[in-house]
């Protein structure tokens, strides 16, 4: 009956009475409980993951109804690991369980979107030239016409699109400037391929196949850790988040492990369970700092000091003090410990030199010519009593091969060494070697302590004294030595600079970084004998959970290299339970060696064009031009300072490129394509290397405000590179988009600074260099915002792909729950459809061409081993410009524009051909192909790809990667294992074996997530019996590290690092970025302002930018973009709680929300990163136009030591080394809004695009 | 003319009204049981509506019971104990106590449904237009007080009774008793039959569904046999 005559019950709805009267029972109808039912009735659930850079890659149901995605929960479906360890799951975070909310909102991109004017002046054009590409011709050619839409950007202004159209607008853009620019400047930026492989893969696949550039994220995102790759040559390689429940102690430093890896901090709550200490080391009171037993607050960038200092107390302790034998067997086997260092005689002292190689003998210690003696460093040998050279150099990595191990053997004869530690004892003499003191300059800004030490430090050190070639003497001292006298330990060698007791005021005891951090010495003492002492007995069960908060400032590498000596000294590195355990950014690919035949195309040609994008983006956005560091501000007192007077840090860079150590792009100022015919009968590498040298031909970088040498079409998927990951944001907005900015900085030529001496110098920069800015995304960032077409892509429970992590074993897929929602496409379908167009239109324009590709020297390749001795520029004349030895390789390919689209959806012919590997190694992959060819069936249209197998959907993508990777197939496990077994004539195919038919398929991934097998391009486990843990290889299998010793390298000898005096580490303070005097001279007034140190840690309500524009999220938190100030600086400028404040440099400046609490320490402003300034921004008083994103107030400052190339581990490679943006070193101006302005009035033509330096009437009142 | 309209006001459009309320709100009722709420703005904005609400509702409320009790209690009911006159007199003093009360409750529910803009934006048509219309029967009926001023006999007032009752027990010729009447008087009943009439597709329904069971509740655990 219906509802009202089923209520009509007045008599008989009251069935009986129980409980005296207090408890009913009734008789009436309970349909209206369907209602609760049904809203949580489901039509189907599907596995899917949130494809976001939190390294979570957590399971969850994603559950369908009506066909629309209602809600997600966590599923707790995960494979057992070990027994005695606790489940994985439920893994997953608010944030990932706010997700469904983007699938239908507001903040949904529905349609391509297209900036209006663009869309006008093509149609125009088309009226004119039906030919796509010539239209496109005649908007480029017409600066007004571009500039009319340019000037646009993040103005508003975007109508919907049709998908052709765009295509077709696209292709034409994109044609038209490989045609008339080169391929290498059509460029596209997208992070983190293990968030969604796939998707990554499908830009890259287009790009590379073109020819155009894929820029690299990690250093970009300065989560890249430079130490990591100079002490180990491996990036990232860290413990699984279960092994923290191995550990018995552990440091957590800078990383807030409840709130940025929520669903793993179960682990590290559980091992305390067992008794583990734990510690946090953050300057403020952070959510992992009342997780601990201990919390140590350095002030903010100085942890280098505290780290030193703790070095100085274990070194002390229990190597000198001779308190642990593990620690001591550790470090002669697996560190650089024992090498020998040349000491350089300068005045009144020597100097730490290089390491002494077995080619500075006589005979070079028997080792062959063809093994490469130059790359052969050496230790004092206490058996035969000689100079030997071991195994596991990387002159016998790419030598006679089979004996790349760390066994104690000498090289050249094969008989057992015991490698000296100290010659202490049998010392030939003592000297006293100089060490470099950074931290004795003030700061310009109060807040970081120095101390008044002398610059040059001089210790006295026992050497040995050597006859080499030529009869020639010299004085070595074992690393282990140069340790000692570095932390300045008194070892009863008499001469200054050193310490007996803890309490001397001698850098770096306990007592002398109580001046710097503000630590009590007695914690300091306390934590690194606890620490040790743990280690010891527990052989390496202590770790270090390190994060971003450290690793982004400039000296960044310092206060790494502070904490991994630590581990280091106390053997946990490579240990269970142990070691370093970096989790940022990165979110380790694990099928990496699969996938990159399909993301970089190398199935169809090689090699592919990669930029480091930190450079990139400092050349390309012209930052370099607003340099306020000198390269003399950063140099060590022991280096030449005449040889580096004329060099900024643009030369530096350019230097570096020139001599193949970065790569460029674009890379030459010639198109490319036009080599090959104007070489004739002239080899083509030839021709352009005399080009080169004769200076006809320049690289890009050297003229990087020429127009033919900047980048033109670019695309941006997968990320929020403007907003996000913009350091440096306005200066991009300005050079870069040519959009309305904030930028208030003088150029070198205004404030009349030195000129680069390698850089041509315009007056004026160009702005607006990006012809074409293409966003893909499924939410309307900051980026979308910016960019000239913006595409709708699938959201992460609407496309078929993988994940996977570095914080557990398994490989997890993305599953298309439903269909892409509107018109979105998933990113795999999008560039697929952008092939075809570009194969298309290409007639006419584009053939079969031949393209030169410059490649720098690649790490982990033969030609690593290229600059043995000291640094040469042959520009200077200093040698001869030798394609992959002193400049860049020149790598002749040839392009065939019009089959793109066959390329693109198939498997191409080099993999049968030449094989696949990674890191060094390499294997058939025959086999694999042919299986493939069977999954995903074969293309039988004729054409060249014709037989191969077809490459069409997403999950296509995925077989390849899961068959071709050695993580996903055992069969290639196996073979990997045995191709590094003939390197190091040692058998490790066990690791493999027993897994040898095991192959993980799409569907089984979806069915559960699959733990991975263990392959020899990880240096970890993944083994029934330990977790993963990073170094275990090396430590258990004998693998050497990929470095110039073989060993983890406590001694950094390359010329440049002995200049910037970064041999041994060292505490440097951080730099003076020089940005708020200036502002607050032309921008200040009345208002009561603070200078403040500017941090932007990741925050609680949003994974980056994602989720922060989501309701929920901004509901849970203020609904707007906020910066947290303590109670004292908040009181300075009048401030209370949830006041609207503004913050400035030269940079740029934002608006937002105070949010005033006692955990942040005084001198402190931390506004989360990444909060969408598409959220709620009013407008900014100093500007006068809408308020930023943290990145407005911030500017990339690089460091010359990661420019380093062509040196064993030092050497380039893709997210691996280079140069890293960041930037923690930055100060701001706070002061309270007077009056708030939601600057909602519409748009006027002609508004002006930059800031006025000269106009500084702000409506403010203020000094005009 | 003037017969016919005035029959079919007074005579015919009672029972359209009315059943129109019936059945409307019974079909709505069945087929739409989710909208049949108050649709509460307290949420978007709780300032005024403490004073606001309670005044208004307390004043209708006494209101509409006045008026049931007033119109339809039959003249020989409340003979013995008082005259026309000074029934009308109760009614007049009583209606204007709880007509302004109800007038400062509704004008600050009015100031804030058009004035607070997130009240505003997410008001209805019939949000804004039921607060009108109320406002201007409301009006209406406080301007009878001077009309009735005007003849203390309670004779006018006998003659709505009548039409009243009549209307209620389906008696003919009810609408001759209006006819004579101040237009004050037609118009306040014509526009309270329209509310009537509209009550079933707006907020009203929730009229039907005040909670007033809960306050005499029996049992704190139900078991539900079906």
């Amino acid at each position: 009956m219906g509802h009202f005559i089923d209520r009509l019950t007045y008599f008989s709805k009251i069935d009986g009475k129980f409980a005296g009267g207090h408890g009913i029972t009734t008789k009436e109808n309970r349909s209206w409980e369907r209602a609760y039912r049904d809203r949580w009735a489901h039509d189907k659930i599907v596995r899917s993951t949130h494809g976001v850079n939190c390294t979570g890659s957590c399971s969850w149901k994603i559950y369908v109804k009506n066909g629309l995605v209602t809600w997600e929960t966590q599923q707790t479906d995960y494979p057992r690991t070990r027994p005695d360890m606790p489940n994985h799951e439920p893994r997953g975070c608010s944030r990932g369980a706010s997700y469904s909310w983007y699938l239908y909102s507001a903040a949904r991109l529905k349609f391509p979107l297209v900036r209006s004017r663009l869309l006008k002046a093509y149609r125009a054009a088309k009226q004119v030239h039906p030919n796509p590409v010539n239209a496109w011709a005649s908007i480029m050619d017409d600066p007004i016409k571009a500039n009319d839409y340019k000037k646009m950007r993040g103005l508003g202004g975007f109508v919907r699109g049709e998908w052709d159209e765009m295509n077709e607008l696209i292709a034409a853009a994109n044609i038209y400037t490989v045609k008339t620019y080169g391929p290498d400047r059509v460029v596209g930026f997208s992070p983190i391929p293990a968030m969604s492989m796939v998707s990554y893969a499908a830009g890259t696949r287009y790009l590379s196949s073109m020819g155009g550039t894929c820029l690299s994220f990690y250093d970009w995102y300065c989560d890249l850790p430079p130490a990591s790759p100079q002490i180990w040559g491996e990036q990232t390689d860290v413990p699984e988040s279960a092994d923290w429940f191995n550990s018995g102690y552990i440091i957590a430093w800078g990383s807030n492990v409840p709130q940025t890896r929520t669903p793993d901090a179960h682990f590290f709550t559980e091992v305390r369970y067992k008794g583990t200490k734990t510690v946090s080391v953050t300057p403020d009171y952070s959510e992992v700092a009342k997780l601990t037993d201990i919390w140590l607050n350095p002030r903010q960038g100085t942890d280098a000091a505290m780290a030193m200092a703790m070095g100085h107390v274990v070194f002390k302790e229990f190597h000198l003090g001779k308190k642990s034998e593990y620690f001591e067997d550790y470090i002669r086997s697996y560190s650089d410990m024992p090498m020998l260092i040349m000491m350089e005689k300068e005045d009144g002292y020597y100097k730490p030199g290089r390491t002494l190689r077995a080619s500075d003998f006589t005979g070079n210690l028997k080792i062959k010519k063809s093994d490469n003696p130059d790359w052969c460093p050496t230790v004092y040998d206490e058996t035969s009593k000689s100079v030997v050279s071991p195994n596991g150099t990387v002159g016998s990595r790419w030598g006679n091969k089979g004996n790349w191990n760390l066994e104690a053997k000498d090289r050249a004869t094969g008989k057992d060494i015991w490698a000296q530690l100290t010659c202490i004892d049998d010392r030939d003499e003592v000297l006293g070697v100089a060490f470099p003191y950074f931290a004795n300059q003030p700061h310009d800004q109060k807040l970081f302590n120095h101390t008044d030490h002398e610059d040059i430090q001089v210790r006295n050190v026992p050497v040995r004294k050597v006859t080499l070639k030529g009869k020639k003497t010299a004085y070595v001292a074992t690393v282990y030595d140069l340790m000692a006298a570095n932390y300045a330990i008194d070892r009863g060698l008499g001469g200054d600079n050193v310490a007996a007791s803890y309490d001397d005021h001698v850098p770096y005891t306990p007592a002398w970084q109580e001046a710097i951090t503000g630590v009590d010495r007695a914690k300091v003492i306390q934590v690194a004998r606890e620490f040790a002492e743990n280690a010891d007995k527990t052989r390496g069960r202590s770790m270090v959970i390190l994060g971003a908060a450290i690793n982004h400032w400039y000296h960044m590498d310092m206060i790494y290299r502070g904490i991994i000596n630590l581990l280091m000294m106390c053997g946990c590195i490579g240990k269970s339970g142990g070691g370093w355990a970096h989790y940022v950014g990165q979110e380790k690919l694990r099928p990496q060696t699969g996938w990159i035949p399909l993301a970089f195309a190398t199935d169809w040609t090689r090699p592919p064009r990669q930029m480091n994008s930190t450079s990139y983006f400092y050349n390309h956005s012209n930052q370099w031009r607003y340099e306020k560091l000198g390269v003399d501000e950063i140099l060590s007192p022991l280096a030449d300072k005449e040889k580096w007077a004329d060099y900024s840090l643009i030369d530096c860079n350019v230097r570096s490129e020139r001599m193949g150590w970065l790569p460029s792009s674009p890379q030459f100022k010639d198109n490319p394509l036009g080599f090959k015919a104007k070489a004739g009968d002239k080899d083509i590498k030839q021709y352009v290397v005399d080009r080169i040298k004769s200076g006809d031909l320049e690289f890009c970088c050297e003229d990087p405000d020429h127009e033919n040498n900047y980048p033109r079409n670019m695309f941006v998927w997968r990320s929020n590179i403007l907003g996000s990951s913009g350091k440096g944001h306005e200066y991009i907005l300005k050079h870069l988009l040519g959009a309305s900015n904030s930028l208030m900085s003088e150029d070198i030529g205004e404030t009349g600074g030195a000129k680069p001496s390698e850089v041509k110098w315009h007056d004026k920069a160009v702005e607006g260099k990006l012809d074409l800015v293409i966003t893909l995304d499924f939410r309307m960032s900051t980026t979308a915002v910016y960019s000239d077409i913006v595409l709708p892509a699938a959201t992460w429970y609407e496309k078929n792909d993988l994940n996977t992590s570095d914080m557990h074993p398994f490989i997890h897929p993305l599953s298309r729950a439903v269909d892409p929602a509107w018109e979105s496409r998933s990113d795999w379908d999008i560039f697929k459809g952008l092939s075809k167009k570009f194969s298309e239109l290409c007639d006419g324009h584009l053939g079969v061409e031949d393209d030169l590709v410059s490649v720098p020297i690649l790490h982990d390749t033969p030609g690593e081993i290229g600059q043995a001795f000291g640094v040469k520029d042959w520009k200077k004349g200093e040698c001869e410009p030798v394609p992959g030895k002193t400049m860049p390789n020149l790598v002749p390919v040839k392009r065939d524009y019009p089959n793109l689209h066959k390329m693109f959806t198939s498997v191409g012919p080099l993999l049968e051909k030449l094989g696949n590997g990674g890191k060094g190694i390499g294997w058939k992959t025959g086999d694999e192909i042919d299986l493939l060819r069977g999954l995903n069936k074969v293309v039988r249209e004729e054409g060249i790809s014709k037989g191969q197998p077809k490459l069409e959907s997403a999950i296509d993508a995925c077989e390849v990667i899961l068959s071709l990777a050695p993580e996903t197939n055992g069969q290639v496990a196996v073979k990997a294992w045995k191709a590094l077994g003939e390197f190091t004539g040692r058998e490790h195919t066990h690791l493999a074996l027993p897994k040898q038919d095991e192959k993980i398929r799409f569907r089984d991934v979806q069915a559960q997530p699959r733990k991975i097998i263990s392959s020899p391009t990880w240096s970890g486990l993944e083994d029934e019996h330990v977790s993963y843990n990073a170094g275990y290889t090396n430590v258990h299998e004998l693998i050497p590290w990929r470095t110039l010793t073989g060993r983890q390298q406590f001694y950094q000898d390359h010329e440049w690092m002995r200049d910037f005096g970064e041999t041994l580490c060292v505490y440097k303070p951080p730099i003076s970025t020089r940005t708020i005097n200036d502002a607050i001279k032309t921008r200040g007034d009345s208002t009561k302002q603070i200078a403040l140190n500017w941090i932007t840690p990741h925050q609680k309500w949003g994974i980056h930018s994602t989720y922060s524009d989501n309701l929920l999220m901004l509901t849970m938190n203020r609904g707007g973009p906020i910066i947290w100030i303590s109670e004292i600086d908040a009181a300075k400028i009048d401030v209370i709680d949830n006041d609207w404040i503004e913050v400035y440099n030269v940079n740029g400046a934002i608006s937002a929300r105070a949010v005033v609490s006692q955990r942040v320490p005084e001198g402190m402003s931390m506004m989360y990163h990444a909060q969408e300034k598409t959220m709620n921004t009013p407008g900014n008083e100093v500007t006068g136009k809408r308020g930023g994103i943290h990145n407005s107030v911030t500017k990339a400052v690089v460091k010359p030591t990661h420019m380093i190339g062509g040196y064993a581990q030092l050497s380039w490679g893709f997210n691996y080394y280079g140069t890293v943006g960041s930037n923690r070193d930055e100060f701001v101006i706070v002061r309270k809004v007077k009056k708030l302005d939601w600057m909602e009035e519409a748009y006027e033509e002609g508004q002006p695009i930059n800031i006025d330096l000269g106009n500084i009437d702000l409506k403010l009142g203020a000094a005009k | 003319m003037n017969e016919f309209l005035n029959t079919f006001f007074f005579g015919i459009f009672p029972y359209l009204a009315i059943g129109t309320m019936i059945i409307g709100s019974i079909l709505r009722y069945d087929r739409d049981p989710y909208s049949w709420k108050a649709d509460s703005s307290q949420l978007m904005s709780r300032k005024g509506l403490r004073l606001g609400s309670n005044l208004f509702h307390v004043g209708i409320i006494l209101l509409f019971f006045g008026h049931l009790v007033g119109l339809l209690t039959p003249h020989w009911a409340y003979e013995p104990f008082m005259t026309s006159g000074q029934k009308q007199l109760l009614a007049m003093v009583a209606g204007g106590i709880f007509g302004s009360m109800m007038l400062v409750g509704l004008l600050i529910l009015i100031v804030r449904r058009f004035g607070n803009a997130r009240v505003s934006a997410t008001s209805s048509f019939w949000d804004k237009a039921i607060l009108l219309m109320l406002l201007a029967q409301l009006i209406l009926g406080l301007l009878t007080i001077p009309q009735s001023a005007k003849h203390m006999d309670g004779s006018s007032m006998i003659e709505l009774a009548a039409w009243a009752q009549k209307i209620v027990t389906f008696r003919g010729g009810a609408a001759e008793h209006i006819l004579a009447q101040n237009i004050i008087f037609k118009l306040h009943i014509v526009l309270g039959l329209t509310m009537f009439l509209v009550l079933p597709f707006t907020r009203l329904v929730h009229i039907f569904s005040a909670p007033i069971k809960y306050l005499f509740r029996t049992g704190y655990q139900i078991v539900r046999k079906r």
